[in-house]
Parts: C-alpha cells; sequence; structure tokens
C-alpha cells in the first residue's frame, strides 16, 4: 500500500521516463534524422532571417548573376555560396525560401488530410452499417483518381475560371487543398481499423451505458486511444505531401517560378543540366531527398516504437 | 380479529405486489444476430442455382423474467447461452428482436436518446472484464467525475470531487488514487474502480456481467463481499449473470438457469440447489465438485449444445435429456408454476414423469 500512494510523477516526468524518449535514447538513426529534420525545419522558418537575399524581391536579383557556380567550383563568386539559378537568385536563399514553401504544403495537406480522413473513420468505424459502407465507398472513388488528376483538374479549372494571377497568389493554399483532398482516405482507413477494435472493447459499453451522446463517445473515449497510428501514418504522409508537391511542380502544376518550392526550382534548373549548370537542379534535389528521408526514417522509428506487437504498455 | 375485513381482495393483492416490488420486467424476449450482413454475403450457390439464405444465430428465444426490488437475481448457464445477451439487451447496449423490457413499470426497449437518460442513472452496469472496461487515456479521477458532470451539470468542482472521493472510499479504494490511468492497478483494483464509477450515480438496479469471472481466485471473495455489502447499503438490486454455481448459492436471492437462450427454472436459490427439477438444472448441479464425494453419481449428458443456428424443435434439451419423449421434440415447453412456487419449463415436470 505505500507504493501506491507515493507522489505521482508530473506529465513531463512521465514523458521523460516513457518509451518513447527510452527507445529515442538507444537508436542513433532517429538522433541523427531529428537532427537533419530540425536543421532544415529551422532553416526553413528562419529563412527571411538566414538567407542572405530575397529571392522574391525582384530588385535584389540582377541577371548578370546568372547561373555561377558554387563556391568550390572555378569561376564562383563568394556572395553565392551554392551558385545562382538562371535567373540570377541566389541558390541557398531560394533553397531556404523553397523548403519553407515544401514544408507548408507537406504540414498543411496532412493536417487536411487528418481532418478529413479522422472524421470521415471515427464516423464509419463508430456508426457502421450504411453511413459505414457509404464513407468508405467514398473514400475507395477518392482512391482511384490520382493526386496527379485531381491537380490537373483543379488547377485547370481554377486558372481557367480566376486567370493565371490569381492562381499564383493561392497556389500554396491550393496545392494544400489538392493534395489534402487527395489523400484523406489513407487517414479515414487507418482510423476506421483502429475505431471497430476500439468499439468492441468494454470502456466503450460503459460509455453507452453511462448514457454519453455518441459525440462525446467518439471523441472524448475512442479518438484518444487510436492516436498512435495517426501519428504513425502522419510522418509518412508529410513525406509522401512534399513528394507530390515536388513532383506536382516539377511538371509545372505547381508552384509558379517566382515563388519557387523545392519541387520547382528542380525543374527550373532541369532545362540547363545539359548544358552544365548542373548545381541549380541537383543541390536542391539533393535538399529534397535527405528531408523526405529523415521524415521516412523518422516514421519507421515511430512505428517500431508505437507498434503494439513489439512492445507492451 | 376480523379476519374478512384484513384481507383485501387477492386480486388486488397479487396486482399490487407486482407494482411495490417488480423492478425489471422481461416478456416474451427475443434476440436474433444475422449471421451474413451484406446482400452479397448472403448469396450462395446451391444445387446449380443462386439462392439468398439469411441465416440467424438464435441467441434469445423468448424469455420471460421480473426482477423484484430489492433481490439479487442470479442468471447462470454455460457459455453461449445467451445470459450476457440479455444483460446487453436490459442496458440498452443491443435491441431486442421481439419483446419488452419494462423498468419500474415504464417501457425502455423502445427508448433512445435523452428519454433514456433518467434510467442510465438508475441503472447502471459492471462489466466483466477490468482491463478493456477502464478507459486507458484517462485517469482514475477524470473516469469517475465524468459521469458525474455529465449527469449533474449543475453540480459544481468541489461537490463532484467530494461525490468521487465519497465513492472511492466505499468501493475500498484510495482517494490518492485518482490521479493514476487504469493499467497501474492490478485487475481487483481497476475492478473496484469499475464498481465506483457505476456507483456514482447512485443507481437502485445494477446489472453485473460476470463481474469476477477475469479476477484472481483470491479477489473474487472481496469483490463479491463488496458488492453485497453495497447492496446492504445502498439497497440495490442486482441481475447478476454468472457461470460460477458456487457464487449463486452465496449470492442469489434467485436463479435463473438458461439453456440454449430460454429459461428453464426460475427458483428460489435455496430450493433450487436442494431440489432442482429440470433435467438440465440437475446435470448442472451434479458436476459441482463436492469435498465429500466419493463416489460421484454425475450426470452425464451426451452430445453437444446444439448450435443456435438451426434451433432443435421442442424444447431446446430434448436431444441431450434422458428424459425426452415424443411431446419434448414437437411442442416447445412453457415455464409453469410448480407446487412450491418455482418455475421450471419441462414437460416431464408437467406430467409428472419426474
Amino acid at each position: 500500500m505505500t507504493t501506491t500512494t507515493a507522489i505521482t510523477p508530473s506529465r513531463w516526468k512521465r514523458f521523460r521516463n516513457s518509451y518513447l524518449v527510452y527507445s529515442f535514447k538507444r537508436d542513433w538513426i532517429a538522433q541523427f534524422c531529428l537532427a537533419i529534420f530540425l536543421c532544415i525545419l529551422l532553416g526553413a522558418v528562419c529563412a527571411p532571417w538566414l538567407a542572405p537575399m530575397n529571392p522574391y524581391d525582384l530588385t535584389q536579383i540582377n541577371i548578370l548573376n546568372s547561373e555561377l557556380p558554387p563556391i568550390w567550383v572555378d569561376g564562383a563568386d563568394a556572395l553565392f555560396p551554392l551558385g545562382t539559378d538562371a535567373q540570377g537568385r541566389d541558390l541557398l536563399s531560394t533553397i531556404l525560401y523553397g523548403a519553407r514553401v515544401s514544408l507548408i504544403i507537406g504540414f498543411g495537406a496532412v493536417m487536411l488530410q487528418a481532418l478529413i480522413g479522422v472524421t470521415v473513420g471515427l464516423l464509419a468505424g463508430y456508426l457502421g452499417g450504411r453511413i459505414d459502407a457509404f464513407l468508405m465507398r467514398l473514400a475507395d472513388i477518392q482512391l482511384s483518381f490520382s493526386t496527379l488528376m485531381v491537380a490537373i483538374i483543379v488547377g485547370a479549372l481554377i486558372k481557367a475560371v480566376f486567370g493565371g494571377a490569381v492562381y499564383s497568389d493561392y497556389a500554396v493554399w491550393l496545392l494544400v487543398l489538392i493534395i489534402g483532398l487527395a489523400e484523406w482516405p489513407q487517414y479515414a482507413r487507418t482510423v476506421r481499423a483502429s475505431v471497430l477494435a476500439e468499439r468492441s472493447k468494454e470502456y466503450v459499453d460503459a460509455a453507452r451505458v453511462m448514457g454519453y451522446r455518441d459525440r462525446r463517445i467518439m471523441f472524448r473515449h475512442i479518438l484518444p486511444n487510436t492516436l498512435s497510428p495517426i501519428f504513425v501514418i502522419s510522418t509518412v504522409q508529410i513525406a509522401n505531401a512534399i513528394i507530390s508537391e515536388a513532383a506536382l511542380s516539377f511538371l509545372g502544376l505547381g508552384m509558379p517560378e517566382t515563388q519557387p518550392s523545392l519541387g520547382s526550382l528542380i525543374k527550373s534548373g532541369f532545362d540547363y543540366l545539359q548544358s552544365g549548370s548542373w548545381w541549380i537542379t541537383l543541390i536542391p534535389g539533393a535538399v529534397l531527398v535527405v528531408l523526405v528521408l529523415v521524415v521516412n526514417l523518422l516514421g519507421d522509428w515511430l512505428r517500431d516504437v508505437m507498434n503494439p506487437r513489439l512492445y507492451k504498455g | 380479529m376480523n379476519a374478512v375485513a384484513a384481507q383485501p381482495s387477492p386480486a388486488t393483492t397479487s396486482q399490487n405486489r407486482a407494482e411495490a416490488e417488480s423492478l425489471l420486467e422481461i416478456r416474451g424476449l427475443y434476440k436474433h444476430f444475422p449471421l451474413a450482413d451484406g446482400f452479397l454475403e448472403q448469396l450462395h450457390f446451391e444445387k446449380g442455382r443462386l439462392v439468398r439464405r439469411n441465416e440467424q444465430v438464435h441467441a434469445i428465444n423468448g424469455v420471460d423474467l421480473s426482477v423484484q426490488r430489492g433481490e439479487a437475481l442470479c442468471v447462470v448457464g454455460e457459455s453461449g447461452c445467451g445470459k450476457s445477451t440479455v444483460a446487453r439487451l436490459v442496458m440498452g447496449l443491443l435491441s431486442p428482436s421481439a419483446g419488452e423490457i419494462s423498468y419500474a413499470g415504464q417501457r425502455i426497449d423502445n427508448m433512445r436518446g435523452k428519454r433514456l437518460l433518467p434510467y442510465r442513472q438508475r441503472m447502471q452496469m459492471i462489466f466483466q472484464n477490468p482491463y478493456a472496461s477502464l478507459n486507458p487515456r484517462m485517469t482514475i479521477q477524470q473516469t469517475l467525475e465524468e459521469p458525474l458532470r455529465f449527469h449533474h451539470p449543475d453540480w459544481t468542482t468541489p461537490q463532484v470531487q467530494d461525490k468521487v472521493a465519497d465513492v472511492m472510499a466505499s468501493v475500498g479504494i484510495d482517494p490518492e488514487w485518482g490521479k493514476r490511468f487504469g493499467h497501474e492497478f492490478s485487475g481487483g483494483q481497476r475492478q473496484r474502480i469499475a464498481i465506483a464509477r457505476a456507483l456514482a450515480v447512485d443507481p437502485e438496479f445494477i446489472v453485473a456481467d460476470e463481474p469476477i469471472s477475469a479476477l484472481d481466485v483470491s479477489i473474487q471473495a472481496q469483490v463479491l463481499n463488496l458488492l453485497m455489502d453495497a447492496q446492504a447499503e445502498r439497497h440495490l438490486t442486482y441481475l447478476f449473470i454468472t457461470h460460477d454455481l458456487a457464487v449463486v448459492e452465496h449470492f442469489g436471492t434467485r436463479v435463473a438457469v438458461m439453456y440454449l437462450g430460454t429459461v428453464c427454472e426460475l427458483a428460489d436459490t435455496r430450493s433450487l440447489f436442494a431440489r432442482p427439477k429440470h433435467p438440465y438444472t440437475q446435470a448442472l448441479l451434479s458436476a459441482i465438485p463436492r469435498l465429500d464425494d466419493d463416489r460421484p453419481e454425475h450426470v452425464r449428458l451426451s452430445g453437444e449444445v446444439p448450435t443456435p443456428v438451426h434451433l432443435p424443435s421442442g424444447c431446446v434439451f430434448h436431444g441431450r435429456c434422458p428424459h425426452a419423449m415424443e411431446r419434448c421434440r414437437q411442442e416447445v415447453p412453457q415455464l409453469i408454476v410448480a407446487d412450491d412456487g418455482n418455475q421450471v419449463a419441462c414437460h416431464a415436470v408437467e406430467e409428472g414423469r419426474l
């Protein structure tokens, strides 16, 4: 009885003693990945203060500086450590700003996916029956459209209705919308599966016997117990959304060249790859690969940690 | 003494008694579960033709029960006989295929939402598995406070906390444990917390669905005593589902024996254990191991429990009953009141063969 009356640890202490932190301390890959990810995140968030110049500001750009190589190559200018692109923009600044755009789209799209997917998955799993069948067929239909198709249709519609200028002003939010709408079924399916598992447990019956309304049971009782798979799928989906954005921008369906993301930066350099200006494509490409790789590796680690079959708690 | 004046007419007495004492009334209850939900799953290929077959599990087949105020009615039977389904139907976790459930004279099986809320306070349930019946993401304090805040939105925070401390003390758990989560406790402690949650809203009727089956034998007695103490202090009425006959003998006022979704015998605990009437009850009781059992005389039943998908005709027990006759294969026996007031559903008892 003496042990049970001991002081209950605070939330922060519980977190520090949790299995999550324990396994993080013993996994150097996870630590390494988190460090790199935080570096990129910090660089992207602080781009306006870190970057030597503002690539959106046309007055700072001089066309005479175009296609300068990075400093370790002959003919470089010390002002531009990673060289410049075809328009004379400093590549380091453009990459920092581009990573910012890519990360905003990645996180924004995943938040939208999670919002739609979790709601649909909860409703389908908890209410069941015809609502379940309807929502899940809706998800199947959505999955049968590829992200590219949705992007082409929405992009073409917006451009046709509002014109290209409006499109480039709202390109970031349109891409969030497109990628968010295209990939919510991933969430819906995962959440529905875990809701089905949770719904049959007795604590849900106890809540129903208490007379709580369905909404309270769904959001207060079932949802908190399905959070681990949601976290795991979120990391994978962020990487996917960044890749999708890059692919769309590379095809000219995403960010305009005046506000480059990593994808449109790769695309803008692609035309110069054969003429020797490899850095315009390869450096942003390397940043993109590293960013997606570390996010995926972190997701893998999180999945292993939170998999109840590997560890019980 | 005027004997005539002291006795009101018999009809009014029995009616008054039924109204005053019967808390829960179950009449003609049926529950079927479809085996195949979707249309495509119901299609079968038979003899070169597609036929649609909608098979059902007949979980409950015409159950009549009434629970008297203040008693502990035990429902016993083997796995799959429908005793848990009765509990879930009573609590509204399932809706019946046919039949009526009334609580204190008011029909509740067709009520939904707000209209049912007052009954959610008066009737509560304790579940079998204490490892699953507490929300793993909520502390004990949150688990116990939520019902109070939900049912008494006008209560202040100190009022709620006082009530939670009261109810925790009454089930023998330290109020200090409130900050902890369910998984930090043992099975017996968790079951106490689950009982505290049920008692928090001050119910008068509790359905307990095998509340001690998942516990250690050493803990079972503690929890059982806790339930009996709560009954004495709070004048509770229990519908107690169990498969443990020793518990029934200790705990039950009356016993209902179920077999394949029907009640085959309903009797006072003492007279049931002394003189079981139904052949199934006799077999069940003879299976209890006894210390003085040198030469056991078990009633050995042959065969298996039939599948509830294809119910046997007539009496559901006729295939395994040593006293079955032609009538048992044809006609479903109804519960009849025997000479000692106990009820039994058996043609052999009715005909005096047993």
